[in-house]
């Protein structure tokens, strides 16, 4: 039986539509007939089917729709009393001799339609013994059908205001009164539905439930209808009565989809005026009830509301809707102890889209919000739902989205608080959040105070968190972060050195206890933040000279120094090496000649205690070549011993092709092409000789190695450092030594044993032909190089 | 003979005979008109007025509770058509004509011609007799209403057909009627409170019975028959079956849980309340609640109602 229970129902709602149809159909003979007993007989006949228990509501629906357009017919002719003789007094009568009280009430409702039609009665008389009359029916599904059908049958009969039935003694109380008593019935009813059979259905029961909801909201539906009802009545009778019947009613599902209902049914402004009392009611309802949608979704229509006109903002204040709001919000989770995380925080996120759209200006609202979201979480031992922590990150997203401006939310006094809630990851989450917002709104952080609190808020990404399982990390991930924390530390920025000093020694602060694998991404950004600086202050020091100031260029370079030495617990020598040269040439140029002698002293340093690779060596050997090459404040001693010093390292690579390239680029160290720049042709000449020795000990060490000689790359190289000098008019190269070099590399490349190599034969090609090139130019230049004879 | 009214004879015929009332005076004419050419000798005719009472189970026993006698002709001949008008003046008739299960209380005009020799000639003539009683005094108004509001409580004498230990804590209900007499066209108003309930109804009907009793003592007989089962409501204004009262703490809006009362008694055949006719029967009326559970044992309370004929022309 059991497993066949839909077909079972299809076959007695077949069963149910028959006798319907059957019974409709003598009904029909006794109208065409103008037979009132038949009609009145065959009636109750076809509205016995609807006494069924067997049906579900679904079903149900589809038996009381047949039966109600029959109905409509009977009406018609209830109406017409030359077809029947009897006055509609005696039909009223008549219709409730019927000893089945399904039926005897369907025809009473209808009877009492054309009764209220009729006017021979008043509307709220009539009305009223109709609602009274249905008590009879207390079955929950039958109940709510036929009051379902006095709704009906009534909605256009109501005593409202400009209604035909606004009779002088009527008022549009009794409409209410009607509506109100017959939706607290339905109410009780459709509450009652779930306790109706057995337990185990119970998933079932609650569906169908659902399907009929909307049965008994239609009854709100009719109530913001009804012309009369303005909001003194609304806040006086209407709401007062609903409410109660939502709360005592002590169902969740019917509470939920009724809040629900108020909201959606009555005018905005209704709420705005009325919100004590709604909001009263929520601490009230079962503690399964999802209050949090309900008060969402009355703050949305609010904020909706506040954002359609500009003139309705002062009945907000008039009302004090934040405070009323707020002063619910803390009720409500205060009495729904079982309430989880994410519904208590939902709930602020609420509260704070609508201050935000509400009261824009006013942060001090903002900022309760977040306190007293802090002091919820504060109660919960540690954020471990997912969704309680989404709902936070959205809590704290709101603000950054509205101002567009973390400036703003950095005056949020509570904002970090509830950001300590957050686990590890969300925390970080949350942070490249607050980045982003900085980053694409180009917010520009000018305060070191604000520095302070941004970083703060950033601690997860500044630093290790305690507890953060660092085996964890997605190497990816910390990548993008630190490159994100890199890039938040050039928008900190103010125009006043000192100030702007704070903000760097602040983020010094912070970052330095970033840890080793934090540093390398932090630190050349702090570096080039203060080298910003330096650039600005850079020709100022002369004019203020003598007085107290404490940005000055050289505290600066102090400061930079020890940032840079930070990175020795990394380490990172390689990192140091590019940045201590960086800052020798910005001391360079503020003319800081110690200063900048002792960052090359720190270069070499590292060089020479640190680089061990000679892949790295040779990298850093010619940053250093060429950096000190632009130095121009050194005096002669400190630069000879510089020079010195890069010469004689570029001597001692490893591989003879890195020697030699090192050693052609230290020829450019004594030759510095600028009008007072150093020019030791000299020294020149020596270096690319040497070049030239060690181009030829690694020829003839591939001979012996491999058996056949290198490429001539190298001496195509020197030739091109050889036609530079030349050019430049180094006293000291000579067309004759250019001519040898080129036959030395010509008879290179034609021995058997060279090694082809197309990308020196291009170079050497495209030299060549500079030299024809300058040849045919003519002029000094022309006649220099008409010496070289190819 | 003013008003004529159907009256159901014993072959199941329905005739339509006069109505009369007590007090009230009967004249007629007797018309005798022998077969044609045929005379008839007689001792003397008479029309008697008969008030009797019938019970069934003692077949044949007539009780005359009213006797009249008009002699209409003196002993002689009757050769032709002849009229006697006749006239009983302010005749007392208690009762009511009543047309019971087992007692027929019937008046009836009876002619006899009286013979020698040969049987008598009589004939019947059946009327009905209905009496009117004015509506409850008004004076007594404040005191009567007080008295007439019935209103009972039986959290604890429910009858149960089948008595069951504990159905005391099950049910609670209180009901009340507006009145406890009713005239013929009356309509039963009240109203039916739960208080408490803890057993699973299914509806609950109101039942118009009438207890017929007839004879006395150890040959007492009662006849119970149901006229009207009027159906009061469908399902019960329960939120759980067992386990949740509805008593007036629970529920604020006590009205809220209450079911009303509306039948209208002139769809049925009812007579007035008849006690202890001539000492022969006594018919009463009785409205009974019975609520029937989803297994279909029913519980009832019954009361008493007192039904009367109201003097409509008032």
């Amino acid at each position: 039986m059991m497993l066949n229970g839909a077909e079972d129902e299809e076959k007695w709602l077949a069963e149910g539509i028959a006798g319907i149809q059957h019974n409709a159909f003598y009904m029909h003979q006794a109208l065409d007939s103008n037979n009132l007993r038949e009609a009145l007989k065959y009636s109750a006949l076809m509205l016995s089917e609807l006494r069924t228990s067997k049906l579900s509501p679904h079903k149900y629906y589809e038996l009381y729709m047949r039966a109600f357009d029959e109905l409509r017919k009977l009406e018609m002719f209830f109406k017409d009393e030359s077809k029947h003789g009897v006055s509609v007094v005696d039909l009223y009568e008549l219709v409730q001799h019927a000893g089945n009280i399904l039926p005897r009430l369907y025809l009473l409702c209808t009877v009492g339609s054309v009764y209220i039609k009729s006017k021979e009665a008043p509307a709220k008389e009539v009305l009223k013994d109709l609602v009274e009359m249905c008590r009879g029916v207390q079955h929950p599904i039958r109940g709510l059908f036929l009051r379902s059908y006095l709704a009906q049958i009534s909605r256009d009969k109501l005593p409202d205001i400009g209604s035909e039935f606004e009779g002088d003694a009527e008022t549009v109380m009794d409409a209410v009164e009607f509506v109100l008593q017959n939706f607290t019935e339905m109410n009780k009813l459709w509450v009652r539905l779930q306790h109706q059979g057995p337990g185990t259905v119970r998933e079932k029961r609650e569906k169908e439930r659902n399907e009929l909801r909307d049965l008994v909201g239609k009854n709100l539906h009719v109530l913001s209808q009804i012309e009369g009802v303005d909001l003194e009545m609304y806040k006086e009778t209407v709401l007062p009565r609903i409410v109660e019947q939502v709360v005592n009613c002590k169902d969740d599902l019917a509470q939920y989809y009724l809040m629900d209902c108020i909201i959606q049914v009555f005018p905005d402004e209704y709420h705005l005026q009325t919100l004590e009392t709604l909001l009263g009611a929520c601490p009230q309802l079962q503690p399964t009830v999802d209050i949090k949608t309900v008060l969402s979704r009355l703050m949305d229509r609010l904020s909706n509301y506040a954002a359609s006109s500009p003139d309705v903002l002062p009945e907000f204040l008039q009302v004090e809707a934040f405070a009323k709001l707020s002063k619910a919000i803390g009720k409500v989770i205060e009495a729904q102890i079982d309430m989880p995380a994410v519904g208590a925080i939902t709930l602020y996120v609420s509260l704070l889209t609508f201050t935000l759209r509400v009261h824009p200006d006013r942060l001090d609202y903002v900022d309760q919000v977040l306190g007293a979201c802090d002091k919820k979480l504060s109660t919960i031992p540690k954020l471990g739902d997912s969704r309680a922590t989404k709902q936070v990150v959205a809590l704290l997203s709101a603000p950054l989205e509205k101002y567009n401006d973390i400036v703003t939310a950095l005056r949020l006094s509570n904002y970090p608080r509830v950001m300590d809630h957050l686990d590890n990851g969300t925390n970080k989450v949350m942070a490249m959040v607050i980045i982003q917002s900085i980053m694409k709104n180009s917010s520009c952080i000018s305060t070191p105070d604000k520095v302070e609190v941004l970083f703060e808020l950033l601690k997860g990404l500044i630093k290790d968190m305690d507890g953060a399982d660092v085996d964890e990390l997605d190497e990816e991930d910390f990548k993008e972060e630190q490159n994100s924390v890199a890039r938040l530390i050039h928008m900190l920025y103010n125009d006043e050195p000192e100030e702007m000093l704070k903000i760097i020694c602040t983020v010094r602060k912070h970052t330095m206890a970033g840890g080793p694998k934090r540093l390398p991404y932090t630190v050349p950004s702090l570096v080039f933040s203060a080298l910003r600086l330096v650039r600005r202050l850079q020709g100022q020091e002369g004019d203020i000279v003598g007085e107290e100031v404490p940005a000055t260029p050289k505290k600066i370079f102090q400061l930079l120094t020890q940032i840079i030495e930070s990175l020795s617990i990394v380490p990172a020598p390689e990192l140091a090496l590019r940045l201590y040269l960086q800052c020798a040439e910005a001391a360079n140029d503020c003319d800081l000649e110690h200063v900048a002698y002792d960052f090359f002293t720190q270069a070499f340093v590292l060089y020479e205690e640190e680089i061990a690779d000679s892949k790295s060596q040779v990298t850093a050997i010619h940053l250093i070549i060429g950096t000190l090459q632009r130095m121009s404040v050194f005096g002669v001693e400190n630069r000879d011993t510089l020079t010195h010093k890069a010469t004689g390292y570029s001597a001692r690579l490893l591989k003879k092709p890195d020697q030699c390239r090192a050693v052609y680029a230290c020829s450019h160290l004594f030759w510095v092409d600028d009008q007072d720049g150093l020019k030791d042709g000299e020294r020149v000449l020596l270096c690319l000789k040497r070049a030239l020795r060690i181009a030829n000990a690694a020829q003839q060490m591939a001979n012996v190695a491999r058996g056949s000689s290198g490429p001539v790359t190298l001496f195509v190289e020197i030739l091109n450092k050889y036609l530079y000098f030349f050019e430049k008019g180094n006293p000291q190269i000579t067309s004759a030594a250019i001519q040898d070099l080129i036959e030395l590399i010509k008879t290179e490349m034609q021995s058997d044993s060279a090694t082809p190599d197309t990308a020196s034969d291009a170079f050497l090609a495209s030299m060549l032909r500079y030299i024809q090139f300058q040849k045919q130019k003519g002029g000094v230049m022309g006649e220099k190089f008409e010496s070289i004879k190819l | 003979m003013e008003e004529a009214v159907p009256l159901k004879k014993e072959n199941g015929k329905t005739v339509m005979v006069a109505l009369f009332q007590s007090q009230e005076n009967i004249v007629g004419e007797v018309v005798i008109e022998p077969i044609h050419g045929k005379k008839v000798e007689h001792n003397g005719i008479k029309i008697e007025l008969l008030g009797q009472i019938e019970l069934y189970f003692d077949r044949g026993n007539f009780y005359d509770f009213t006797s009249l006698v008009r002699e209409l002709d003196v002993p002689g001949e009757l050769y032709e058509r002849k009229t006697y008008p006749f006239e009983f003046s302010t005749v007392e008739m208690p009762y009511e004509s009543y047309n019971g299960v087992n007692v027929r209380l019937r008046y009836i005009l009876k002619v006899t011609i009286s013979r020698n020799y040969v049987s008598n000639i009589v004939e019947y003539q059946d009327f009905v007799v209905r009496n009117y009683t004015p509506p409850p005094s008004i004076n007594n108004s404040i005191k009567v209403v007080d008295k007439l509001i019935r209103k009972d409580i039986f959290p604890l004498k429910l009858n149960y057909t089948s008595m069951e230990v504990g159905i005391e804590d099950c049910l609670h209900i209180e009901f009340e009627y507006s009145k406890s007499k009713y005239h013929l066209k009356d309509v039963i108003v009240g109203k039916i409170y739960f208080l408490l309930v803890r057993i699973k109804l299914k509806n609950m009907e109101l039942e118009i019975r009438r207890r017929e009793s007839t004879g006395s003592g150890p040959n007492t007989y009662v006849e119970t028959e149901t006229l009207a089962k009027f159906e009061l409501m469908d399902g019960a204004p329960v939120r759980d079956g067992p386990g949740i009262s509805l008593t007036r703490a629970t529920s604020n809006a006590f009205a809220g849980e209450s079911i009303p009362i509306r039948l209208f008694l002139s769809p049925y055949e009812l007579t007035p309340t008849y006690r202890n006719i001539n000492n022969k029967f006594s018919v009463k009326y009785y409205l009974n609640l019975v609520l029937v559970d989803e297994e279909d044992r029913r519980y009832f309370k019954q009361q008493e109602i007192t039904v009367y004929r109201l003097l409509e022309s008032s």
